[in-house]
C-alpha cells in the first residue's frame, strides 16, 4: 500500500451532546472510537493516515464537560473541554491557580489555544517524529526503537525514564497539574454504569515500562472528564518555565512548573515537576525534598537541581537536556524565596 | 525628474484583495468539471521502481486516470522530471492520479501497489567524497557532458578532516584564485582557520506550489503558482515543447516563492498532461507535506575557512574551501558564495575551492541570497572573532574591509555601478548607536548577557535589457502591462511608478496589468536575484519615454509647435499651441496608427514582446521599448544589520532585543514596501540562522521536519515588535531611476547579525555553525560535549 499524507480518510463522525450518550458510543465501538476534543493531535494522526478509526466521537458538543466551576469543599472544578484560552482568561484561575493559566498560556499559539482544550492537551500523544511519521516502532506496536540508536536524531527525546520509548510527554499544562496536585477524573463504561475513576496527576501519565503504547491511563472507550485543583495548593508562589527553540508554536525542550508554600521565608512544602525530559511528566521529589524547610537561595537551588538529574543518561543528541532540567529546576527553587 | 511619486507609499493595487481574502490564488479557481491530482511519492531516498499494479485503484469509483514518468518528458543525466520511475529522493513524485475528489484520489494512491528496488545513497556530501564512498546515483556523483564519474577525495584528506584540520590539498571542481595567498598569509598578522556549517533548509512560502490547467480548442490555461509570469508562460511552453502563443497563463497573485517558484514549478506541468489524457479540468493543490517533499531547499555547505589579516584589521587572504550539499539534481550556491566572500572583505589574495555533490535529498536552488547569505552568515563572526584578537572596534573592522566604488571582485575582476556599503554602515550604527551598544557587550542580567553584532551583506539587484509596454487608452488613464510575476513585493506597482512620473501622471491615473498572458505583457526579468526593480524600473522608464514622445508630437502636430515645447502633467500635455487631455491624444494616436497605437512596432524590441504589443494595436497611445540604458559592471545592494541580544547562559536560549537594517539599494522607490523587505528578508535571515532546520535522519536517509511546526521558520513572537530599518537611498549613477534591487540581501545581514551578537553574548566565541539553537548553546556554555560534530549536516 502507497503512503500518502496530509487527506483525512473518511470515518463515521458521532457529535454527543449528552455524557451518558457519549460513553455508550465509546463502549459500542471499542477500539474503532477515537475522542475528539480540540482535534489538534488527533487531526495530524487522521490526516497522516496512520490511526485509522472508523467512529470518530466529538465531544465537543457534550455541555457538562465544558467550563470552570467552584468545587464542593474548595478548590477549583475545570471540565476536561474547556479551552486553553478559557483557562488563561479564566480569573479564578488566575488568582489562585495562576501556574496553570501561565502553563496554558504557553501552548502553541492564539489559535490553537482557542480551539485545544485541556483535557486534549493532557491526553494528547507524543511527538517523537519517528513515531508520528508512521515508522513501526515499539509504541507503534512494532519490535524497534529508531530513536535510540547512536545516530538516531533524538535531541528532543527523553533523558529518563526510558522502557524501549524513549519519546517525551510533549504537555505543556501536565506538570501544572502535577505541582499544583490536580486529580483528574476518568470515567468509563461499567457493566452498564459508568464508573468514575479519580487519579493524582502523576499518576495519571505512565510510561512504556508500563504500557508501551499509551501516554496515559486512559485506555479506549475512556474519557478524561474534569481536572480538579485543590484548595491546598490555592494561592501558591509558583514558576514556570518553557524552553523551547522557538516563541510560539513549539513544543518544549524542558519545562519546569513549581508550586511553594512560602511562609515566614521559609519554602514549607513544593511540589516540582518537569517534562520534555522523561515519556511521562516526572516529579521530581528529591528536589522537593531539598528545598522543603528551607530558606532556598542559591545553594539549596543548586543542590536541588543537582538531585533532579541524578541518574539521567543522554542520548546521542540530547546530553543538553541535563544540564537545561537542572538550570530550569534550580531557578524554579531559587525563585520561590 | 519631478518625483511626485517616487519616494512616497503608495497602496499597491493589489492589497484590499489580499487583505480581503478576495485575491484568488491559483488553487481558487473551480472550472465546472474539475477533476483533482495526487501524488505518489517516493518511500525511499533513491530506489527503482520495479512494477506497479494500478487494478484496484482503478476499480474504486471516482478514479479517471493515471500518468505515469513515461508520459512526461525525461532528460538524460542527473536532470528532474516532474515523474520518475527511478527517485533520487524521498518525497519525489513517481506517478499522479485524478480522481473525482481529492479524497478519491489519496485512497486510489493507497491502493496502488509499487513495488521498488531499493538503491544506495547518500545524504550528507562529506560521505560521498569519502574513499568508496557512497553515492547517489548508480553511475557516479559527478556528472559532466561526459557522462558520470567518481570523484572522490583522497584518505589523506579524510585523515585530515577527522582530526579536524583544514584539507589543504583537497581537489575542488570549482576553483578560482587571485593574488598570491600563501605569501599574504605569510605577511598576516593574525590567521583564523575554522571549521564551518551551514544548514540546508526548506523555502516555506505560506501559497505551496498549487496549480489548475485545462485546455480549450488546443490551447492550454494554466494557472500556476509562481515568482515570474512572463517568463514562466514560456517555460511551460517550452516544458510541454509547445508553441508559446497557445499557453495563456494566470498568475495574479503568488503566496511567496523565495526563489523556488522563479519560472514556475517543477510539477506545474502534471495538470496540463493529466488534463489532456482525461480531457477535464485538473487540479493539483499541494499540501504542506507535499511542498515540503517534493518543494526545494537552499543548499546546505560544510567548509573550512582560513582568514589572514593584518594588525589594522585588513582581510589580506583568504582561503575558502566549501562542500555544498548538491541534492537530487545538483546546486550551484556556491560561486556565489565565493564572489561574496571576495566583495565584503576585498581580501585581494584568494584561494576558492568548491565541490558539490549530488546527494539523495531534495532538490537544491536558490533560496533568497542564495550562496552570499549563508557565506555571510558563516564569515561575519570569524571576521568579529578577528576583530577581537586584534582589538579592533567590530564596526571599525568592516569599514576596513569593505569595498569602495573601485572594487574589482570574484574570479573575473567584476565591477560594481554603485557601492554604498559603508554608508549603510555608518546610518545603520547611527540608528542602532553602536558605540553605546558595544559598551553593553557581556553586561548580565541574572542569567542573560547582552551581545551586539554586526552582519554586512551584499547581493546581486539588476539586470539589463528588458521590454516595457504601456498603453494610453481612450479613457485618458494609463496602463502599464507587466509581464512581472506578483510575487509579494509590490514591484507590479512599484516598476511602474517611473513611467507615471515620466509622463506626469498622479498614481490614481495609473492601471497596473498583470498576471495573465493573454492581456499582452512584455518580455521581462524572472523575479529572481532582486533584478526587478532595476530591470523594470528601466524597462518602464524606457516605455514611458517613448509614449512621452509619442505625446508631444501629437500635440504639436494637433495645436502647433515643436514636441519639444510641450510638457505633460495630470493627464494633460500642454504647449503654444494649447493643452490636449490624453484621452483626446489617445483617440487621436489610434486614428493615426502607425507607431502612435502600436500598429508598427520597433525593430529591437524582443520577439517575445512583438506578439504581446501586436494585440494592443489600435486601442491607445502605446509606449512600447527596449532598455537600452545600458551600463558597466554589476548590479549589488546591500543590507548593513545590527542586531542586540540577550543569551541565557542557563538555559542556551537567544532573546533578540533590538535589530537594525539599513540598505544601500539606490533610489528609494517605495519606502514601506521597502522597509518590509529589509526586516522581512532580515527576519527570515534570523529564522535560518537560529530557529529554522531541515533534519535527516542519517541511517535511513529520511527527512523529518516536513511540517511547519517541525521545520520551524520564525514567528512574529522571535522577534521585536520595533524593529527598525532605513536606506541610504543613494541612486545608483548607471539606471535612470536609480533604484536597485533588495529582496536578496537582507537575508545574510539577519542572519550574520544574529549569529555574531550570539557569540558576542557568549563570551566572542564562534559556534561556526546554523541553527544556533539553545542545546548548542547551552553544551558550549557548560562545557559538555556539542550535541553535533563539527561537520554534522542536517540535525538541529
Amino acid at each position: 500500500m502507497a503512503i500518502i499524507r496530509d487527506m483525512i480518510p473518511s470515518f463515521d463522525l458521532f457529535q454527543p451532546t449528552e455524557l451518558d450518550a457519549t460513553l455508550a458510543l465509546l463502549a459500542e465501538h471499542g477500539d474503532d472510537a477515537w475522542i475528539i476534543a480540540g482535534g489538534l493531535d488527533s487531526y495530524d494522526w487522521l490526516k497522516d493516515r496512520i490511526k485509522r478509526p472508523t467512529a470518530v466521537v466529538d465531544i465537543g458538543g457534550v455541555a457538562e464537560l465544558n467550563g470552570v466551576n467552584d468545587a464542593e469543599g474548595g478548590g477549583l472544578d475545570i471540565g476536561a473541554m474547556t479551552t486553553l484560552t478559557d483557562l488563561v482568561r479564566d480569573r479564578r484561575v488566575g488568582a489562585s491557580y495562576a501556574l496553570l493559566a501561565e502553563a496554558a498560556g504557553h501552548v502553541a499559539t492564539p489559535q490553537i489555544r482557542h480551539q485545544g482544550t485541556i483535557g486534549g492537551n493532557l491526553a494528547q500523544d507524543t511527538r517523537c517524529w519517528y513515531y508520528r511519521s508512521g515508522w513501526p516502532c515499539y509504541r507503534a506496536e512494532g519490535n524497534t526503537c529508531y530513536a535510540s540508536s547512536s545516530q538516531s536524531m533524538n535531541r528532543e527525546h527523553c533523558i529518563m525514564g526510558r522502557s524501549r520509548c524513549v519519546a517525551v510527554n510533549p504537555s505543556d499544562t501536565a506538570p501544572a497539574l502535577i505541582a499544583l496536585d490536580a486529580k483528574l477524573t476518568v470515567l468509563r463504561e461499567g457493566r452498564g454504569e459508568p464508573k468514575a475513576e479519580i487519579y493524582d496527576a502523576e499518576d495519571f501519565f505512565i510510561g512504556p515500562a508500563t504500557d508501551i503504547t499509551r501516554m496515559t491511563v486512559m485506555r479506549p472507550g475512556d474519557l478524561l472528564s474534569a481536572i480538579h485543583l485543590p484548595d491546598y495548593w490555592a494561592g501558591a508562589t509558583h514558576y514556570y518555565e518553557k524552553v523551547r527553540d522557538r516563541n510560539s508554536w513549539d513544543f518544549s525542550l524542558v519545562t519546569v512548573a513549581a508550586a511553594f508554600k512560602v511562609s515566614d521565608g521559609v519554602i514549607r512544602d513544593a511540589r516540582i515537576s518537569v517534562n520534555g525530559v522523561a515519556p511521562f511528566p516526572v516529579r521530581a521529589t528529591a528536589a522537593e525534598r531539598i528545598a522543603t524547610d528551607t530558606g532556598g537561595g542559591e545553594a539549596v537551588a543548586t543542590e536541588a537541581g543537582e538531585a533532579a538529574v541524578a541518574g539521567a543518561r543522554a542520548l546521542r543528541h540530547n546530553d543538553f537536556k541535563i544540564p537545561l532540567m537542572r538550570n530550569l529546576v534550580r531557578r524554579a527553587v531559587r525563585s520561590a524565596v | 525628474m519631478a518625483e511626485k511619486l517616487i519616494g512616497k507609499d503608495i497602496s499597491p493595487p493589489d492589497l484590499v484583495a489580499k487583505i480581503t481574502g478576495r485575491a484568488r490564488y491559483a488553487e481558487d479557481f473551480r472550472p465546472p468539471n474539475l477533476a483533482f491530482l495526487k501524488l505518489l511519492l517516493s518511500p525511499m531516498p533513491h530506489g527503482r521502481v520495479r512494477s506497479v499494479d494500478t487494478s484496484r485503484a482503478e476499480r474504486l469509483p471516482g478514479f479517471l486516470g493515471v500518468l505515469r514518468a513515461d508520459e512526461v518528458p525525461q532528460r538524460e543525466g542527473p536532470r528532474e522530471a516532474a515523474l520518475t520511475d527511478e527517485p533520487r529522493y524521498e518525497g519525489e513524485p513517481v506517478l499522479g492520479v485524478a480522481a473525482e475528489t481529492e479524497e478519491i484520489a489519496a485512497e486510489a494512491i493507497e491502493l496502488i501497489e509499487v513495488e521498488f528496488e531499493s538503491l544506495p545513497w547518500v545524504v550528507d556530501p562529506l560521505d560521498s567524497l569519502r574513499p568508496g564512498g557512497p553515492n547517489a546515483y548508480l553511475d557516479g556523483n559527478r556528472f559532466t557532458e561526459d557522462g558520470w564519474t567518481d570523484f572522490k577525495w583522497s584518505a589523506e584528506d579524510f585523515d585530515r578532516i577527522d582530526s579536524g584540520e583544514f584539507p589543504e590539498s583537497a581537489e575542488g571542481l570549482s576553483e578560482w584564485s587571485k593574488g598570491d595567498t600563501e605569501a599574504a598569509f605569510a605577511e598576516s598578522d593574525l590567521i583564523l582557520t575554522e571549521t564551518v556549517v551551514h544548514q540546508s533548509v526548506t523555502h516555506h512560502p505560506m501559497e505551496p506550489r498549487s496549480n489548475m490547467a485545462y485546455w480549450e480548442n488546443g490551447r492550454l490555461h494554466a494557472h500556476v503558482s509562481t515568482q515570474s509570469a512572463q517568463r514562466t508562460k514560456f517555460s511551460l511552453a517550452g516544458q510541454l515543447d509547445m508553441e508559446p502563443e497557445d499557453v495563456v497563463l494566470v498568475a495574479e497573485y503568488c503566496g511567496g516563492g523565495f526563489g523556488s517558484k522563479i519560472a514556475g514549478t517543477n510539477v506545474m506541468i502534471l495538470p496540463a498532461l493529466m488534463s489532456r489524457k482525461i480531457g477535464r479540468p485538473v487540479m493539483h493543490r499541494v499540501t504542506r507535506y507535499e511542498e515540503t517533499s517534493y518543494g526545494r531547499a537552499r543548499p546546505g555547505f560544510q567548509g573550512w575557512v582560513r582568514m589572514g589579516f593584518l594588525a589594522s584589521g585588513k582581510c589580506n587572504a583568504l582561503d575558502l574551501l566549501l562542500v555544498e550539499e548538491g541534492g537530487a539534481y545538483g546546486s550551484g550556491d556556491n560561486g556565489t558564495a565565493g564572489m561574496v566572500a571576495d566583495l565584503v572583505y576585498t581580501p585581494r589574495n584568494m584561494r576558492f575551492r568548491a565541490v558539490s555533490p549530488y546527494t539523495n535529498t531534495s532538490p537544491k536552488t536558490a533560496q533568497r541570497g542564495p550562496g552570499g547569505a549563508q557565506i555571510v552568515a558563516m564569515l561575519e563572526p570569524i571576521l568579529e572573532k578577528a576583530a577581537r584578537e586584534l582589538d579592533v572596534d567590530r564596526l571599525a573592522i568592516r569599514r576596513i574591509n569593505a569595498p569602495g566604488p573601485d572594487v574589482r571582485f570574484g574570479p573575473r575582476d567584476t565591477a560594481l555601478t554603485s557601492v554604498f556599503a559603508k554608508e549603510a554602515l555608518d546610518r545603520g550604527a547611527e540608528l542602532f548607536d553602536w558605540e553605546a551598544k558595544a559598551a553593553l557587550s557581556g553586561t548580565r542580567d541574572g542569567s542573560r548577557v547582552t551581545g551586539v553584532g554586526i552582519g554586512l551583506s551584499p547581493y546581486t539587484a539588476g539586470s539589463r535589457g528588458f521590454d516595457g509596454l504601456l498603453l494610453i487608452r481612450p479613457d485618458g488613464r494609463l496602463y502599464v502591462h507587466q509581464g512581472i510575476g506578483n510575487l509579494g513585493t509590490h514591484s507590479i506597482a512599484d516598476t511602474a511608478r517611473p513611467a507615471a512620473e515620466v509622463l506626469g501622471l498622479d498614481w490614481d491615473q495609473v492601471e497596473i496589468v498583470w498576471g495573465d498572458t493573454s492581456r499582452g505583457v512584455p518580455r521581462s526579468s524572472v523575479q529572481a536575484g532582486s533584478q526587478t526593480t532595476h530591470a523594470h524600473t528601466r524597462a518602464n522608464h524606457a516605455a514611458a519615454i517613448d509614449a512621452r514622445d509619442k505625446i508631444r508630437r501629437i500635440a504639436a502636430g494637433a495645436l502647433g509647435g515643436s514636441p519639444g515645447q510641450y510638457v505633460l502633467d495630470g493627464g494633460r500635455v500642454s504647449g503654444p499651441g494649447g493643452s490636449m487631455s490624453f484621452a483626446e491624444v489617445a483617440t487621436r494616436a489610434v486614428r493615426l496608427g502607425g507607431a502612435f497605437d502600436g500598429s508598427e512596432l520597433p525593430e529591437n524590441i524582443h520577439a517575445t514582446t512583438v506578439p504581446a504589443a501586436a494585440s494592443l494595436a489600435g486601442e491607445g497611445l502605446m509606449g512600447v521599448a527596449r532598455d537600452e540604458y545600458g551600463g558597466e559592471g554589476s548590479i549589488y545592494s546591500w543590507v548593513a544589520g545590527f542586531a542586540q541580544v540577550e543569551v541565557d547562559h542557563e538555559t542556551g536560549a537567544i532573546h533578540l532585543k533590538e535589530y537594525v537594517g539599513v540598505a544601500d539599494c539606490g533610489t528609494v522607490l517605495h519606502p514601506r514596501s521597502l522597509g518590509a523587505q529589509v526586516l522581512g528578508g532580515s527576519i527570515q535571515g534570523m529564522g535560518m540562522a537560529t530557529l529554522q532546520r531541515w533534519v535527516f535522519d542519517p541511517r535511513y536517509g529520511m527527512p523529518f521536519a516536513k511540517r511547519l511546526y517541525t521545520a520551524r521558520p520564525p514567528g512574529m513572537l522571535d522577534v521585536p515588535l520595533d524593529l527598525k530599518w532605513d536606506a541610504v537611498d543613494e541612486p545608483d549613477p548607471q539606471t535612470p531611476v536609480g533604484a536597485k534591487g533588495i529582496g536578496e540581501p537582507p537575508v545574510g545581514a539577519g542572519a550574520a547579525a544574529l549569529a555574531c551578537a550570539v557569540a558576542d553574548a557568549i563570551g566572542g566565541r564562534c559556534l561556526c555553525r546554523t541553527p544556533l539553537t539553545p542545546d548548542l548553546i547551552l553544551a558550549e556554555l557548560e562545557g559538555r560535549a556539542s550535541p553535533f560534530g563539527p561537520l554534522d549536516q542536517h540535525v538541529g
